[in-house]
């Protein structure tokens, strides 16, 4: 006789009051593949957890933003924040797609040269340059966004030391009506810095004033605050053509884009509440068209958004370790993925979605990781069906940081897989061993026995 | 294992103690297990039936059989 299907006994209290305007349930459906691939097929090849990485939908998502921004301004580049994820797979696909590359270090310059980028597209940010560094985004005529006067006071003194004219910009904050202002980076707008670091550099006669970067906040909730800034982006463009007679190339808007993930504490989830691709480009080229530019001076748009363009094509597949109560009644379930990988489950409640059948039970759980630490909770509460040990759960929206943001912490990193267009999956980087971990510890001789018989 | 005298259950899995007020929904699983307590089946027997008809093993039983009395005594529902 065949034994009928099991579920682990459950009992909920009923709360008498008003019902939950936003439901109660989650998630109806298990989500059991990932662009046609199975998930369990996946756990099985690549061990769990592992994080997935969807091609199309880089791809996809790319190209609506683009076309978002093109169809309404003639002269748009968009440039891989590398920052965001810079699994060279990943970034190879932004850069097939069109992408130019912006960096915020020598690592990630380093990388973006080694990708094939020409020098000469690619944007370094950030407030730490080295020496060496600077001479060598000098010398491949890369553009170098300065972010304090410290860095411009270098940048001078290192042309002495070359015959190339380096092509720049700075990086201008500014109050846009968001706070707190983001302006620990860059020069300020209001108090004049800006215009005086402008000034400085058109009377070095050392650099090629290029363009005006700025990047006012991230997951920006109004498309508003875009416009305010390429107002006072464009002021000091017509000021530095005025008086400084220096046309301005480019208008670097930064980044800052929401995904669809919702941010922890927020009230509404964020398909309700964050403005769309659309939203922010018809916001930013109106202001840019409507600032005043002469049609054949019309600044090229540069954007760097990263988080919008990677988040929805990132997975974390995992895997239940253990089942407990609390001692308030609370079910928690230990998964073996935790904050080590999942950083941004600092900011968002993700969404989590088993990946095998289930029925229509489902409790109020707070998951966990697999570390012995106590900040590492995935998510506080989250209604979800009954699991068991083994079972697996979908991450969704992961893409974007953490890949860059983990930490190898109590355990070691996962594989990372690509699914390319085809429906075939690539490891894109190798899940960490202990001799990956120790190839850099050195052992003093004295300490390299031990004796504890 | 014994369910306070005066808990009302039905097979639709309602649980109810007039004493506190409290009401609860059980699952299925819940509900039958409820129904064979009630019945003064001990714990080995209902367990015995579970494994038969059910596709689960005696070890994940007992695991979820431990967490089900957690509830229980969260929900006041077990005699002391």
């Amino acid at each position: 006789m065949q034994k009928l299907r099991y579920e682990k006994p459950f009992i909920q209290k009923m709360n008498a009051g008003l019902m939950n305007k936003f439901g109660t349930r989650t998630e109806y459906e298990p989500v059991k593949q990932i662009d046609g691939v199975s998930v369990k097929s996946m756990i099985e090849k690549y061990g769990s957890p592992v994080f997935v990485i969807s091609e199309q939908t880089i791809r996809r998502t790319y190209q609506n933003s683009v076309k978002a921004f093109k169809t309404r301004y003639p002269k748009v580049q968009f440039a891989w924040s590398y920052k965001t994820n810079y699994i060279n797979a990943v970034c190879n696909i932004f850069h097939q797609e069109g992408s130019w590359a912006e960096v915020v270090s020598g690592f990630e310059y380093m990388k973006a040269l080694g990708n094939g980028v020409p020098g000469n597209k690619i944007i370094f940010n950030g407030p730490e340059k080295t020496n060496e560094e600077i001479l060598l985004a000098i010398e491949n005529d890369s553009l170098i966004h300065i972010d304090h006067f410290d860095e411009l006071y270098q940048l001078m003194e290192l042309c002495d030391q070359t015959s190339k004219k380096p092509r720049v910009a700075i990086r201008v904050n500014m109050d846009t009506g968001i706070y707190p202002i983001w302006d620990r980076f860059g020069f300020n707008y209001e108090n004049g810095s800006a215009w005086n670091a402008l000034t400085k550099i058109a009377a070095s006669g050392k650099m090629t004033l290029t363009g005006l970067h700025c990047h006012i906040g991230t997951y920006m909730l109004s498309s508003n605050a875009y416009a305010i800034a390429v107002n006072k982006l464009s002021d000091l463009a017509f000021n530095c053509k005025s008086q400084l007679n220096v046309t301005i190339q480019y208008l670097d808007l930064g980044g800052g884009f929401p995904s669809a993930n919702t941010l922890r504490g927020a009230y509404l989830p964020a398909s309700d509440t964050n403005p769309t691709i659309d939203d922010f480009a018809e916001a930013i080229t109106s202001a840019v068209l409507n600032a005043g530019f002469k049609t054949d001076e019309l600044p090229l748009l540069i954007l760097e958004t990263g988080r919008a363009l990677i988040d929805d094509a990132g997975y974390l597949l995992g895997s239940v370790l253990a089942n407990k109560r609390l001692s308030d009644g609370r079910r928690a379930t230990i998964m073996d993925f935790g904050v080590n990988i999942l950083f941004t489950s600092f900011w968002y409640e993700h969404k989590i979605s088993p990946a095998q059948d289930f029925t229509h039970h489902t409790e109020d759980t707070v998951l966990y990781g697999p570390l012995c630490m106590n900040i590492d909770v995935v998510r506080e509460t989250i209604n979800l069906p009954l699991l068991n040990r083994g079972d697996q759960v979908v991450v969704h929206r992961v893409g974007a940081y953490n890949m860059t943001q983990w930490m190898q912490f109590i355990q070691m990193r996962p594989n990372v897989v690509l699914i390319d267009g085809n429906g075939q999956t690539h490891l894109i980087r190798e899940k960490e061993d202990i001799k990956y971990i120790e190839q850099l510890e050195k052992m003093p001789t004295h300490l390299s026995t031990i004796n504890l018989k | 294992m014994n369910l306070k005298k005066n808990i009302a259950t039905s097979e639709a899995g309602f649980i109810f103690n007039p004493s506190t007020g409290d009401s609860f929904s059980a699952n299925p699983m819940a509900a039958e297990i409820l129904m064979h307590i009630k019945q003064g089946i001990s714990i080995e027997a209902i367990k015995k039936i579970v494994l038969e008809k059910y596709d689960v093993d005696a070890s994940q039983l007992d695991r979820d059989w431990d967490d089900f009395t957690i509830q229980l005594k969260e929900g006041n529902l077990l005699e002391n």
